[in-house]
């Protein structure tokens, strides 16, 4: 332990503790901004300068730890006038338009600025313009890149993609993808998580909101909107309401409110996708010596598509075929749904809610459509544009009465509530699984030996008598070393679950941002929570999953069943 | 009003002469990694505004080449754009009035020359070539990478077992290193910047003194591969890949000719230099690995590259450059005209030398004239000279090696080219003819040449001639056996392999001629690394040691500390070690000044810390 005063406190810390860390304990606040515990901790920013005694020279609060008998100032007038230079030194290349920035009243630099009382600059503005692919579904945007450099931190060390790179030096330093390839070539898992770790507006997901208000706008159009189940852990976030109070219900309700005509759950989608996967997955376990490829990956994830297309094609084969709860809902409703409302498919404006960029990417793919009347999902919203077009709709969350999603494509399980905590698809796919082999249930917890935080787990669970070893990743960057361990023949699984977000998608890149915090267990446990509480805890049950194969797709893996529901990823375009 | 003034230096003169003095430290520290047309648009602006303002090539000329330089850099730029800064940077060469101007304009060229391909990347790709790298300057200068900001921590805490183990990790001749290292990791230190160069050697010094060399476990070996390896050499180079070699698992056996290891390090360093005991400690420690030693062994004589090839999964040859260059004046087959590389070798074969009375005057004026003239001054010469036919400055030998030669008493005869030998009846020497030389426009090098001058050659009365003018490789047998050499030296690719010859390796002098051994030390490594690879392996080499975290030292400009020599008249007198450990005290100040540069700066964001290769 080493003895230390921060403004005149003792703190006694263990030896190797940050100055930052130590102040923390102490209650002290030292604000930063580059910092990112674990990942950025290069005193690149200096807004966390601290005056130490005896010492000429400030030194960075983060990266820097308590020595014996130090005497630490965080709020000296030297400290003050350094800390607010910096700053204003970052705003005079940073474009702070914020009326209309994406991370209006969510950006550290504003909230900095707005702290320091900084409302003028003594400096001339000069801001960086680089072009950019606004087609892809990551934008950024240079001229508010303040050169954290926590993005490239972030792809390097947790999704190891090194998507992001530092170019140029001395004063033309900048960040852009590696070697200034385009994005659309950079092997971007479109991911989001550089987005996610983002301080201010510099990187965002594209947004489709517009398109989205414009079919809205259109009577001709019956805009239907799904909602992806990691979204109801997170979307109160941002009206400050506790978990408890950020109800399904009322989430419903406000994405009424925005003026869709229908509101589904695609919890019902990921229900088909576990009668699908699940089937697919005994079918595959019983041609186990017919030369079946094992072991299966989910493929519910289109950044570990995209990852798995970029990183090690050769296994495209091995994901499951089963298209994910997204598409799967989209072709549905252009086919299945447009009967029940006797309506041409055509009319149909398929709009998804998800926690996740890179499904901008994946209904963008023209491989995927197979409903026949156009895209199969039309638009792919992430969490934080839903929260948006609710904001601009003047939700009042107070006063709103909780409402039920529409029916019969609005009902699930809470098996596919599971979908959006790492683990939980192949929790719910082992559940139905152990059905489809014995025709008995399982107890629907049985299977949560694979829940956890890990960024990698295993498990062999036995169904029906058959050993299968399954393993659940998430995070590319454990994506990776799986798949090292599975191409060099170190492992042996049958089945594994990856999502390339840390956390699945409660955690994905699409949910609301909260600089420094990771919530991906604590909106993983909510849809636990709700799993726990669920009438129905097994996709099988789903009636509303009975009925669509009863009047329409007569038993998983038919072949209509194929013609909609399934894909080859190997063909999609990246 | 006074009629003249004496000239007085104001404030802002003496500020500006401070400014200058410190940019001065700051441009040889220039950091690794910097893009060098963004340096080359600095310093053309630094040019222009240097100038009076006269003429119009230097005043508005240098102005538009900034302009130029910065549509480069700001991609604003097409290759015309190039054509035009060549052609504008030829015309004010040629038309500007002074060196202001002209020299400006000669640096850019030399630039778009130099580093043309940044450009065209600037160009075409709008980005610095290659990707953000900035390595620790200490680091990236040694050849061998080794960890110095890790190990000057670790001194600094008195971990010196640990701060040995790190170096290791990188170079198996700590000992070695920290006598004798040419440390060109001191050419960028950061430090320079605030006043001079950590000394990185003297620190290094300071962790071997202190460690326990010889109770450090050898590190974990890999599993036995059942590969072996033959080394051509004993020498840094052969040593060193032999060391890592073993750690990989494969059986090295080492063919050395002399009855002894350590190739250069102790057939062409003295003792005084590099004390035989302390060349041991490295050795033991190599041979702890299980290396198998074949001493006496000649590679072309008592066994064929040939049949190495046939007994031995890879090879090394790293025979060093082992002979001396042909000194071939009038009287130079005269007795007593002994090459530099045969007096060392005797020296490091441990047969007695003895100059009683003699004159020696020693030809050359890199580091082995001078281990020559002070062995000479050591075996009781009665008079030592140093002949070259340059200037002092200009010398290849480290300065300090000049400056103790002279303090043990060496003259120098500078700007003196050998003419010829003169012998008696017997035939033995009694004099060196030299012709003055007057030195003249610069070299390639950036040296200036010596000519022959207008005045009557010099007759300068001597016993011995001792000549020391370089280094040659005796390659024959590798030529025979067809493989590639150039100017005798055997040509690889930077993977240190013989092409054409799959499993031939080569490194170290006899592939870059005469060198550092610290250079040798980097070719071995690397050639470990490949020959790994090439026996179809990927082991990794690291080492478990924590690095302590930087203390918070303010940077105030200090004294570099300065290892210590014993006395003069002292040290002349025998051929023991010459040069003292810091004291504790110098230690702790002098690691203290080190920067940090694995911590401060990039070094926590890129081109860090290496835990293994």
């Amino acid at each position: 332990m080493v003895n230390a005063t921060i403004n005149g406190k003792a703190v006694c810390v263990e030896k190797g503790t940050t100055i930052l860390k130590a102040a923390t304990m102490a209650g002290i606040k030292i604000p930063t901004l580059c910092f990112l515990e674990e990942i950025n901790e290069i005193g690149a920013c200096r807004v966390c300068m601290v005056e130490i005694e005896g010492k000429d020279h400030l030194v960075a609060a983060c990266n820097n730890v308590v020595e014996e008998g130090m005497v630490i100032y965080t709020n000296t007038t030297k400290v003050f006038a350094a800390r607010r230079a910096n700053v204003e030194f970052i705003l005079s290349q940073h474009d702070y338009h914020c009326a209309t920035c994406v991370r209006n009243q969510n950006c550290s630099l504003q909230d900095l600025a707005s702290e320091l009382n900084i409302i003028e600059l003594p400096y001339e503005q000069e801001i960086e313009r680089q072009p950019w692919d606004h087609s892809f579904p990551i934008i950024r945007d240079s001229g508010k890149c303040i050169k954290c450099m926590r993005c490239i931190q972030v792809c390097d060390k947790i999704q190891d993609m090194n998507v992001w790179d530092v170019v140029n030096t001395g004063k033309r330093t900048s960040v852009n993808t590696k070697e200034n390839v385009p994005i659309r070539d950079a092997d971007c898992a479109a991911c989001g998580q550089c987005i996610t770790h983002c301080p201010t507006g510099a990187l965002r997901e594209r947004n489709d909101t517009i398109q989205v208000m414009r079919a809205i706008r259109d009577p001709k159009k019956v805009v239907i909107v799904q909602i992806a189940p990691a979204v109801r852990a997170a979307w109160g976030e941002s009206f400050g309401l506790s978990r408890d109070e950020a109800t399904v219900g009322k989430m419903v309700a406000a994405t009424r409110q925005i003026g869709f005509d229908y509101v589904f759950d695609t919890d019902f989608s990921a229900d088909l996708t576990i009668m699908e996967e699940g089937n697919e997955l005994f079918d595959r376990l019983s041609k186990r010596d017919a030369g079946a490829k094992f072991p299966m990956f989910t493929s519910c994830c289109p950044g570990w598509v995209r990852f798995m297309k970029s990183q090690y094609p050769e296994y495209t084969d091995h994901l499951s075929t089963a298209k994910s709860p997204q598409q799967m809902f989209g072709a549905v409703a252009k086919s299945y749904y447009a009967q029940v409302l006797d309506i041409d498919p055509a009319d149909i404006f398929c709009v998804s809610v998800m926690p996740c960029t890179a499904k901008k990417y994946e209904c963008d793919v023209p491989q995927v459509n197979d409903a026949g009347a156009g895209k199969d999902v039309d638009v792919a919203l992430t969490t934080r544009e839903l929260i948006r077009m609710m904001k601009s709709a003047q939700v009042n969350l107070e006063t709103l009465e909780e409402q039920e999603f529409d029916q019969p494509i609005g009902l699930g399980t809470g098996a596919g509530v599971i979908f959006g905590a790492t683990g939980g698809v192949m929790e719910a796919a082992l559940r139905s699984a152990v059905y489809f082999a014995t025709g008995k249930n399982p107890g629907a917890d049985d299977f949560a030996i694979v829940r956890g935080s890990d960024g990698i787990r295993e498990a062999t669970v036995d169904i029906a008598g058959t050993k299968v070893k399954a393993a659940v990743a998430s995070g590319l960057g454990n994506a990776r070393k799986l798949m090292e361990q599975v191409r060099n023949g170190e492992v042996d699984y049958d089945f594994i679950e990856i999502m390339a977000c840390p956390g699945g998608c409660a955690g994905g890149g699409g949910q609301p941002i909260h600089d420094g915090e990771e919530l991906a267990c604590e909106r993983g446990q909510k849809l636990y929570d709700i799993d726990k509480n669920s009438q129905l805890r097994f996709s099988h049950e789903n009636p509303a999953i009975v009925d669509i194969y009863d009047k329409f797709l007569e038993k998983p893996l038919s072949h209509k069943a194929h013609q909609l529901l399934h894909t080859r990823q190997a063909d999609w375009e990246l | 009003m006074s009629r003249l003034t004496v000239q007085m230096e104001d404030r802002a003169a003496s500020a500006t002469k401070n400014m200058i003095q410190e940019f001065q430290q700051r441009i040889v520290a220039n950091p690794p990694g910097t893009c060098p047309v963004d340096m080359q648009l600095a310093f053309l602006k630094v040019c222009h505004a240097q100038s009076c303002g006269k003429c119009v090539p230097c005043r508005v000329g240098l102005g538009q080449l900034e302009n130029l330089l910065e549509d480069v850099m700001n991609n604003r730029a097409t290759m015309h754009t190039l054509e035009l800064i060549e052609e504008a940077a030829k015309n004010i060469e040629t038309s500007a009035d002074c060196a202001i101007g002209f020299d400006a304009a000669h640096m850019v060229l030399l630039g778009v020359q130099g580093f043309r391909d940044d450009y065209i990347s600037h160009i075409q790709n709008k980005r610095c070539i290659g990707s953000f790298e900035q390595p620790i300057p200490c680091i990236d200068r040694c050849p061998a990478h080794v960890d110095i900001p890790g190990y000057i921590a670790l001194t600094e805490a008195e971990q010196y077992d640990d701060a040995v183990r790190l170096i290791r990790k990188d170079n198996p001749f700590p000992t070695a290193c920290a006598l004798i290292c040419e440390h060109p990791c001191e050419e960028q230190c950061r430090r320079n910047i605030i006043d001079s160069a950590v000394n990185i050697r003297g620190i290094k010094r300071s962790a071997v003194d202190g460690a326990d060399l010889e109770n450090i476990p050898v590190p974990p070996k890999a599993e036995s591969t059942g590969k072996r390896v033959a080394i051509v050499g004993g020498g840094p180079s052969g040593l060193t890949a032999a060391y890592f070699l073993q750690l990989m698992g494969h059986q090295c056996t080492v063919f050395e000719e002399k009855p002894k290891l350590g190739g250069m390090l102790r057939y062409g360093i003295p003792n005084y230099r590099f004390p035989r005991e302390r060349l041991q400690e490295d050795i033991d420690y190599i041979l702890k690995t299980g290396v198998e030693v074949k001493l006496n062994a000649r590679i072309g004589k008592d066994i064929s590259i040939a049949q190495l090839e046939q007994d031995y999964d890879a090879t090394y040859i790293a025979i060093g450059a082992q002979t001396d260059k042909k000194f071939d004046i009038e009287g130079s087959d005269s007795n007593n005209v002994v090459s530099a590389v045969n007096l060392l070798r005797d020296v490091g074969l441990e047969k007695p030398i003895d100059f009683t009375g003699k004159r020696v005057c020693v030809i050359g004026g890199g580091n082995v004239a001078m281990d020559c003239a002070r062995t000479a001054v050591r075996a009781n010469a009665k008079t030592v000279s140093i002949v070259y036919r340059r200037q002092e400055k200009d010398m290849t030998a480290s300065p300090v090696e000049i400056r103790g030669a002279i303090e043990e008493g060496v003259e120098l005869y500078t700007l003196q080219a050998p003419l010829r030998v003169e012998a008696d009846e017997k035939g033995d020497v009694v004099a060196l003819w030299t012709q003055p030389q007057i030195s003249g426009l610069y070299d390639r090098n950036g040296r200036p040449k010596s000519s022959k001058a207008d005045k009557e050659p010099v007759r300068i009365p001597c016993d011995v001639i001792l000549v020391a003018i370089g280094q040659d490789i005796e390659s024959e047998h590798y030529e025979e056996h067809g493989i590639e050499t150039k100017w005798n030296r055997i040509v690889t690719d930077e993977g240190g392999r013989i092409l054409g010859k799959d499993g031939l390796f080569s490194g170290g002098d006899c592939v870059s001629g005469p060198a550092t051994v610290i250079k040798a030390i980097a070719a071995g490594k690397v050639a470990a690394a490949n020959i790994d690879e090439y026996l179809g392996f990927k082991h990794e080499i690291s080492v478990d040691v924590d690095i302590p975290s930087p203390l918070m030292n303010d940077k105030l400009p200090s004294g570099r500390i300065h290892l210590t020599e014993r006395d003069a008249n002292e040290r002349k007198c025998d051929f023991e070690g010459i040069e003292n450990c810091m004291s504790h005290e110098e230690m702790k100040q002098e690691t203290a000044r080190c920067l940090r540069c694995d911590h401060y700066g990039c070094g926590t964001l890129r081109g860090g810390r290496e835990l293994k290769w």
